[in-house]
């Protein structure tokens, strides 16, 4: 793994992936979709179950997985009235935005190449996205970092606490592949700012 | 800088009273003490604040704002190095309903951002 680059002839971005790498990522991106659609995003605040039954609209409050609060912060700090709104209209389809572009990332990677139980020992292929998809895979990107970072409690300047761990730590395990996103996330940045 | 906003609007405020009450005497120069900044201020008066957190890299953040805003290179970076050296920044201003817009499209890029009224 090299990360993304740029192909100089097609202008396609490309990363070539070894088997497990590919699988680490495709259940990475599983779980975000699984995440997203787990916590219902159903108003809270009702009672009454037909009123709760009958309204399709997004939520009011914010999540209670800390997880889910990140990726949908609140949009105003100090009016609580204005950001139920907010969120009531926003929530469903940032949330839909989300799966769609883990979604992004499952599907290229199975397109080219990765079977749906890897078996094949040293299995490696290209994965080669375009403008428009490389960038739903860098937002997801973000999200699944978002996501790993909220459940270790990563904050700024940490990494000597990380790094100091036990390799058999769960924790630094988790952190490495932390790290290793956020590898594939600054080549892939890289490569469309080039 | 909210200080300094709020000094434009006095002095805005108070040209164009003078202006109203005797027009026949109105000062050619005060329409144009009257700074482009100012006029927008007024027209713009919500403002989309993106925080700093310790997830995002900062390449990440400065392609976003090019990518969602389209600020040239040297406005994307400066944006990005106030919000990791000051913990925040303001960058965009609008209408409510424009700043929402905004807000909505960071949190689709997974930033941290907020809104407030300037």
């Amino acid at each position: 793994m090299s990360g993304f680059a740029r192909h100089r002839r097609s202008g396609n971005i490309i990363a070539e992936f070894a088997g497990f790498e590919a699988e680490l990522l495709r259940s990475l991106a599983s779980q975000l979709v699984e995440l997203l659609r787990n916590e219902e995003a159903m108003p809270s605040d009702t009672t009454d179950p037909f009123e709760a039954l009958m309204d399709f609209s997004g939520p009011t409050s914010a999540p209670d997985d800390p997880v889910l609060a990140r990726l949908f912060p609140t949009a105003y700090a100090d009016d609580e009235e204005a950001a139920a709104e907010f969120r009531r209209f926003t929530e469903g389809s940032l949330r839909d935005g989300k799966s769609l572009a883990a979604g992004a990332i499952i599907d290229g990677l199975e397109q080219a190449g990765l079977p749906p139980e890897l078996t094949e020992e040293g299995l490696h292929f290209d994965v080669e996205l375009d403008e428009t998809t490389a960038d739903a895979w860098l937002r997801s990107f973000t999200d699944l970092r978002l996501a790993l970072a909220t459940r270790l409690g990563v904050e700024d300047g940490d990494e000597d606490y990380w790094h100091s761990l036990p390799d058999d730590d769960p924790e630094a395990q988790a952190h490495d592949i932390y790290e290793w996103v956020g590898y594939l996330q600054e080549t892939l940045v890289e490569a469309l700012m080039s | 800088m909210s200080r300094r906003l709020v000094r434009s609007r006095r002095t805005l405020c108070h040209d164009v009273a003078v202006s109203a009450a005797s027009p026949a005497h109105a000062d050619p120069d005060v329409e144009e003490a009257i700074t482009p900044d100012e006029v927008t201020f007024l027209a713009k008066p919500w403002v989309t604040i993106v925080w700093n957190d310790p997830v995002n890299l900062m390449s990440y953040v400065t392609y976003v704002f090019g990518k969602y805003f389209g600020y040239d290179k040297k406005k994307c970076e400066k944006l990005m190095l106030e919000v990791h050296n000051d913990g925040r920044s303001a960058v965009s201003t609008g209408t409510r309903e424009e700043m929402e817009r905004d807000v909505q499209a960071m949190h689709g890029y997974g930033l941290w951002a907020t809104m407030e009224k300037q």
